[in-house]
């Protein structure tokens, strides 16, 4: 019997008129939790009721207080007729019950009904009182914290990263019982929230106790999915990452903020002093030249690097696409094993070589996109699996095996294509589904990756010997690009070539993750979005025959993506994809694959070659006149986007790629030829044409020693890919775009954000569309959804889109879907010039820091003599399509001097952050007038937390119009009637630039559904949807604010199911978000001068490492 | 291929101000889009038509959306739907309150009812102003004018603290209030010269001054009544023009205080019985609504007609009608001080505003 759950409603606002007759409403609220319900008193006559009610207090068990939500109704009382609904508020209380997150929940919520939208607001207080239960046996998770971000929160370091989490649950839906055909719509809807809100409550709570069976207490890159699987049921799944959090001891930031106030004012303007004992700011440096404070005074070993000794295991491999049509979905066994194809022998050779701690766990995967500096060692490159299955009715709810075993086999199969590729371990990894009908395509995706063994319980234990061989003195600025396999064992034909940056090591000439860019990755110029779009038309089939006709597709799909990726990152000159996104959509009569990922030049890694086009019938002059022409196009496009991507490699040599093409494996760096240069090399990529052909996964590997990177033209699908290769605009001046945390190359954000949420649906209204058409179609779909979004934003640059989530669906025969979720974020036009050592305090920050310092920790505890503390990840290019495979450049360019790309831009490092000087002064004023006013208001708590709120204000009000705050201004004082709104940012990044995370709150995760039977009258289907966002964005900013919250991180909107019937004047939409709640300040609060200051602090610390 | 759907939705509300003006005036869609590309906003990024009918829909959807919200603007402050920044907020509430002069000048002391929103459609012909652009302005005026109507306190204050205006446009809208209110004629083709805010500032006198307001401020309608108790004193005004002796003896004193002071002198003298007489007649008549209703056409033909055949000056006018006022304090038998006083401050206000070079 631990928890007490206390409620109180306070009062009601802008209510609805529920009585025509008097224009007004006579209303009264009903609080339930699990079956125990009470009421307040009717408020009579009145559209903004005073209920004041008494504290209404529920005595129930951890394990309820985690399921259940409490739900809050606001009815009208009729004296004659049954009292009508005028809405609900769902509160999930998941928050209270971890004592470091938010203490009370507090505030006005939208009070929301599933036919009306919001109808008003209402103010609620929420308590709860948890009594301290010793039971082993305990069902309940009370106290785990649950994060949607991607790497570790800010603020807290890892003590141990434990792994990987996996849980589902599967109901019926409510929306096919039989008693739905006698409810109203509104109450099937509330059913189905409901249902969905107590299923992901007790999904939190059954990962909650996996977290604590494995000894953790947080779970980090919570993704949590749904599956509307029509009839057949209901599934909520969730992947995660367990981990020890620990959080950074008041000590430490103490020792940090008082630092700057004892430093002279006169620091705060131009050059950073180069005083080494400069103390440093708050957790946001990278301990580059010492202990800064005692807390991190324990590594002893990180100047003495370890032996070096060659790394053994090993293969540059990648995965393949399988698909395995179950027929069996019961039992849930595949039938396919298509999965062994590529890899033969040579896969249990490389298992043999990778014994270790890791391999023990069933699933050694990692859902986090960003690590600290020495937790990645080598990355192998992607890997990917699909499955298509049949939906069966889920029979037994409480047993949800037949799912269970799908992932199972996803993830077996995942877990061997790591091995293939010589890695023990997946990160960046995530699942997702795409469903028609009875159709459901499993996928599952993530970077495999070899990891330093010291953040893993097992590797603390027999860190010795095994640990040994990823030591290596690589610098962590191209550590991660070497390659980790045997370049005499290589499972494939691949083009290798001496680091660029170190030279010691080899790197392979293309690379492909999923993950995030890591912080300390040395990138030349800037990065950029690129995706590769898919339409494959099918012939509409029922049952298997459709599945199978799916998984037969499916290879070509990824085929296709893979080359167009390939291609438009050439046409970039760049080397390397970050954050790939491969989704595949199922409809009717289509599938759709949209690739997503971030372009970018890694200085480690050749340039990559040009491409080249071929014709086929030589001797025509007019289409060897042709040819030409479009060569020359796309020279220039290479040309043109070197230099606005501002891609220009330090000095190289390189070699003249034809001489060197049969013996290019054995350069080294003697082999040095004379030097060119601009090199302008050319790559040549073969286009295979033989989709007909049923072995794709066997395509003859030896195509790539004869004729890489051609692009052959030999009919009119070839001339239109190329076409449509060159067709992708590059956005306007001043924009950038990526999907990934931050652009490389962009490290002065200013404070300003938008978070936006975009939604098209295309009519095809021609039924007889080729493949080709339909490519064109959504393409220029996706194109001009950027477009659209370049020309909204546009008061807001320069900026740069981050994060760019693209999700297609083909909710029904002839339309396509895109929803984008995005984040716009301006940043200091004057200082975009690299600035390596900043991106810390921007981006890495906290986490670098005191991750770094724990390893260090942990080896001096371990008497390790290996405490390398930097990262070397390595890895390849991973995708198993033969594109992959295929694209080997067939040139050599070493490295001349190999100095290091930080070093050549470490001289900008003494400017000054005077953009935001002005706006500092503002906030001054604001500060002083703030803070007589909260100190009339007494609590310390409080105050403190209103005048750092208050500095968000002061930078609204001087940024641009669209820049995102709090509304505590002096003018919002003239309103009246209510106190002013809490301006809440959200985003979908980790961090809001700018700022700290001071305090995480808790996890958002909320469903929503919203029907309409007036479709017309709300404007359409944009117009229903278009209210329907706002509604769910409403709905998130109030429960943050209720919990004490600013913002909303992490932020990802997983589910935007459409329906519509608008000869019915009907539409039905369904939206899943979830992110993270936090407390936030602006780095500039508590210490006026401490951004200035630290900024030159942090300059001189970097200057000194590298 | 048909786009179906196309939102767009920010976590802070984008609003285009320029947009948004177009939406005021009552542009469509298309028409918008338009003016937006004779604007040359697609010169200035790289956006074709398409992106801008997008964008416009959006905008006029989000508009369309937040109309509710600024028609009580109280709400809009502390409602959740729509992230909007504060010092957005008062742009969007000031620019949807704000009018047009030619609109409001011909609705100006007509009642606010449905019969007059039939006329809509002819005012829209005459002014140009879009017929959605006069159902918003005229709306506007309804609504302030019902607000308002219940309740106590100063009216321009009451306007400024429940449609968050600022000072200028509350004063303006107290003046449409209070014109509605009396109904005043300004239609006439006399009075077409003057302005809106012509009105406007006549109208603020009269709320300052002749109002219960003006004496009493906290009773119901005080602003937007005249008061009747000086109403009814205004009657004992009529022995400035009845009685003879009177009426000579005022005219001689303000003959002797203007002499040689102005060219216009002889005129001066000539016309100050008739002058005199419209002014008190004005006054001894406000006790019928009907004639509160001529007040401005009577000022203009009992005073500002004569004055300006004769080609007085606006520094004539003032310094006859400071005189004219102040000789009557010398009056021996006058004994209404105070109420002359009262009428005359509003009567010289409002014709040095009405009386145009």
């Amino acid at each position: 019997m631990p928890g007490k759950l206390k409620a109180k409603i306070v009062a009601g606002r802008h209510l609805p008129v529920m009585d025509r007759a008097s224009d007004l409403t006579d209303a009264f609220v009903e609080v339930k939790f699990g079956n125990t319900t009470f009421k307040t008193d009717v408020f009579p006559k009145s559209l903004n009721p005073q209920w004041n009610s008494e504290w209404f207090k529920f005595e129930v068990d951890d394990e309820d207080l985690q399921d259940e939500p409490l739900q809050i109704t606001v009815l009208d009382h009729d004296t004659y007729s049954a009292n009508d609904a005028i809405g609900k508020v769902y509160i999930d209380i998941d928050p209270l019950l971890c004592t470091e997150a938010a203490s009370v929940i507090s505030g006005w919520f939208p009070i929301y009904d599933t036919i009306h939208g919001i109808r008003g607001e209402i103010n609620v207080l929420v308590k709860v009182e948890l009594f301290n239960d010793l039971n082993r046996f305990r069902q309940s998770s009370c106290g785990v914290k649950f994060f949607c971000t991607t790497s570790i929160p800010r603020g807290y370091r890892a003590a141990m990263v434990h792994g990987f989490l996996e849980e589902l649950v599967v109901n019926e839906d409510p929306e096919y019982q039989w008693i739905d055909r006698i409810r109203t719509p509104r109450a099937s809807n509330e059913a189905r929230q409901r249902l969905i809100s107590l299923m992901s409550g007790e999904l939190q709570r059954k990962i909650g106790l996996k977290v604590l069976e494995m000894g953790g207490n947080a779970v980090v890159g919570y993704l949590q999915c749904f599956d509307l699987e029509g009839e057949s049921g209901l599934v909520v799944r969730a992947i995660g990452t367990a981990c020890t959090l620990e959080k950074l001891t008041s000590g430490s930031l103490a020792s940090a903020h008082t630092h700057p106030n004892t430093a002279p004012a006169s620091n705060a303007c131009n050059s950073p002093s180069k005083d080494g004992k400069e103390p440093v700011f708050g957790e946001d440096l990278p301990s580059s030249s010492g202990p800064p404070t005692p807390f991190r005074a324990l590594p002893t070993s990180s100047s003495s690097p370890p032996p070096f000794s060659p790394c053994k295991p090993c293969s540059r491999q990648s995965s393949s696409s399988d698909t395995d049509l179950s027929l069996t979905p019961k039992t849930g066994m595949g039938s396919g094993g298509s999965a062994g194809k590529e890899a033969g022998p040579l896969k249990t050779l490389l298992r043999q070589q990778t014994q270790t701690a890791l391999e023990q766990r069933e699933f050694p995967f990692f859902t986090l996109t960003s690590f600290p500096p020495g937790f990645l060692v080598h990355v192998g490159g992607v890997v990917s699996a699909r499955s298509v299955k049949l939906l069966d009715r889920i029979h037994n709810p409480d047993e949800p095996e037949t799912r269970d075993a799908w992932w199972e086999e996803i993830r077996q199969e995942i877990k061997s294509h790591a091995k293939a590729l010589g890695c023990h371990a997946v990160v960046g990894y995530s699942e997702n589904t795409s469903i028609c009908e009875e159709v459901c395509i499993l996928s599952a995706s993530g970077t495999a990756a070899i990891l330093n063994h010291r953040y893993m319980r097992e590797g603390c234990l027999d860190i010795g010997s095994t640990d040994q061989r990823f030591e290596d003195p690589s610098p962590p600025s191209c550590g991660f690009c070497h390659i980790p396999y045997d370049e005499l064992n290589m499972p494939f034909p691949a083009q290798l070539t001496y680091c660029y940056n170190c030279r010691r090591q080899k790197v392979p000439d293309v690379l492909f993750t999923t993950i995030d860019l890591p912080a300390e990755a040395a990138v030349t110029g800037k990065g950029c979005l690129i995706q590769a779009r898919l339409c494959r038309l099918k012939k509409k089939a029922q049952g298997e025959v459709n599945a199978t006709v799916i998984s037969n597709l499916l290879p070509f799909m990824e085929y296709e993506l893979h080359t167009q990726l390939m291609n438009k990152l050439k046409l970039r000159s760049m080397n390397a994809l970050f954050g790939l996104h491969i989704q595949i959509s199922v409809g009717e009569n289509m599938l759709l694959g949209l690739a997503s990922a971030t372009g970018v030049y890694l200085t480690a890694l050749p340039a990559p070659g040009g491409i080249q086009i071929a014709g086929k019938t030589t001797g025509d002059m007019s289409n060897e006149q042709h040819i030409l022409t479009i060569q020359k196009r796309i020279n220039d496009t290479i040309a043109r986007n070197k230099e606005l991507y501002q891609i220009n490699p330090p000095k190289l040599f390189a070699l003249d790629p034809e001489v060197f093409c049969g013996t290019n494996m054995e350069l080294t760096e003697e082999g040095v030829g004379s030097p060119i240069p601009e090199p302008r090399h050319r790559s040549r990529l073969f286009r295979s044409h033989s989709e007909s052909s049923d072995e794709v996964s066997e395509l003859d590997l030896s195509h790539g020693k004869k004729d890489a990177f051609v692009l052959e033209i030999d009919d009119t699908d070839a001339v239109e890919d190329i076409h449509s290769l060159l067709t992708d605009a590059s956005p306007p001046a001043g924009f950038h775009s990526c999907n990934t945390e931050t652009m490389p190359g962009i490290y002065n954000w200013t404070t300003a954000v938008q978070m936006f949420t975009s939604v098209r649906v295309l009519r095809l209204s021609n039924a007889n569309l080729s493949n080709q058409s339909l490519n064109k179609i959504f393409t220029d779909l996706c194109e001009n959804l950027l477009k659209s979004f370049y020309f909204k934003l546009r008061s807001m640059v320069p900026c740069c889109l981050c994060h760019l989530n693209f999700n297609v669906a083909v909710p029904e025969e002839e339309l396509i879907q895109v929803s984008v979720t995005a984040v716009a974020m301006t940043f200091d036009k004057d200082q975009t010039q690299e600035r390596p050592a900043e991106r810390f305090i921007t981006k890495g920050g906290s986490e670098t820091d005191e991750q770094l310092q724990f390893s260090l920790e942990l080896c001096a505890d371990s008497s390790s003599t290996n405490s390398q503390p930097s990262s070397r990840i390595s890895g390849t290019v991973s995708l198993f399509t033969p594109a992959a495979k295929l694209c080997q450049s067939q040139l050599v360019v070493v490295h001349s001097t190999g100095v290091p790309e930080n070093t050549i831009v470490s001289s900008r490092a003494a400017s000054v952050d005077y953009g935001s000087f002005a706006d500092r002064c503002s906030t001054w004023l604001e500060l002083l007038r703030l803070k007589a006013h909260t100190i009339r208001r007494g609590s310390v708590k409080t105050s403190r937390r209103t005048q750092s709120l208050a500095h968000s204000v002061s930078s609204l009000e001087h940024c641009s119009p669209l820049t995102e705050g709090r509304s505590r201004s002096v003018r919002s004082s003239r309103s009246f009637g209510g106190s002013p709104v809490t301006m809440v940012k959200m985003t979908p990044l980790s961090f809001l630039p700018g700022t700290r995370n001071i305090k995480y709150l808790g996890i958002i995760n909320m469903f929503f559904i919203r029907e309409t039977t007036s479709l017309r009258e709300e404007g359409g289907v944009s117009g229903f949807l278009h209210s329907f966002i706002a509604e769910v964005f409403a709905m998130v900013r109030a429960h943050v604010a209720a919990l004490g919250g600013n913002a909303v991180v992490s932020y990802s909107m997983k589910d935007c199911v459409l329906m519509e019937n608008p000869n019915k004047n009907q539409a039905q939409c369904l939206i899943n978000v979830s992110g993270d709640a936090v407390i936030y300040v602006r780095e500039t609060d508590q210490e006026p001068t401490a951004s200035m200051t630290n900024m030159g602090q942090s300059l001189c610390a970097a200057d000194g490492a590298t | 291929m048909a786009v179906e759907l196309d939102v767009f939705v920010g976590n802070t509300t984008i609003m285009d101000e320029e947009v948004y003006q177009l939406w005021l005036d009552g542009y469509t869609v298309n028409d918008a889009v338009k003016a937006r590309m004779d604007a040359g906003v697609l010169e200035e990024c790289e956006a074709d038509a398409d992106v801008l009918l997008s964008d416009t829909m959006d905008q006029y959807r989000t508009f369309q959306m937040c109309e509710r919200l600024l028609q009580s603007p109280a709400k809009l402050a502390n409602q959740l739907l729509f992230q909007i920044t504060p010092h957005r907020q008062v742009m969007l509430i000031e620019r949807y309150y704000a009018f047009d002069d030619t609109f409001v000048r011909e609705v100006l002391g007509k009642k606010l009812s449905k019969g007059t929103k039939k006329d809509l459609d002819d005012i829209s012909a005459k002014t140009g102003v879009t017929l959605k652009s006069c159902r918003r302005q005229f709306d506007n005026f309804k609504r302030v004018f019902k607000v308002v109507e219940e309740l106590k306190g100063p009216l321009v204050e009451n306007i400024r603290q429940h449609f968050l205006l600022s000072d200028k446009l509350a004063r303006d809208y107290a003046a449409i209030v209070f014109f509605a209110n009396n109904r005043f004629e300004t239609g006439k083709k006399k009075l077409q010269y003057l302005t809106f805010q012509d009105f406007a500032l006549c109208a603020g006198q009269l709320i300052n001054n002749w109002t219960v307001g003006a004496v009493d401020n906290m009773v119901e309608d005080m602003d937007v009544d005249l008061d009747k108790e000086f109403l009814q004193e205004l009657k004992e005004l009529k022995i400035l023009i009845a009685d003879k002796d009177l009426l000579d003896q005022h005219k001689s004193l303000v003959c002797t205080a203007l002499r040689g002071k102005t060219k216009a002198f002889a005129e001066m003298e000539a016309n100050f019985k008739n002058l005199s007489r419209g002014l008190v007649n004005i006054a001894t008549k406000l006790t019928n609504t009907k004639d509160v209703r001529d007040f401005f056409i009577d000022l203009v033909e009992k005073f500002i007609e004569p004055c300006r055949s004769d080609r007085w000056t606006a520094a004539d006018i003032k310094l006859y009608l400071t005189h004219y006022t102040n000789s009557a304090h010398i009056l021996d038998p006058f004994k209404h001080q105070a109420v002359w006083d009262r009428y005359m401050g509003v009567i010289k206000s409002c014709i040095f505003i009405m009386y145009h070079d």
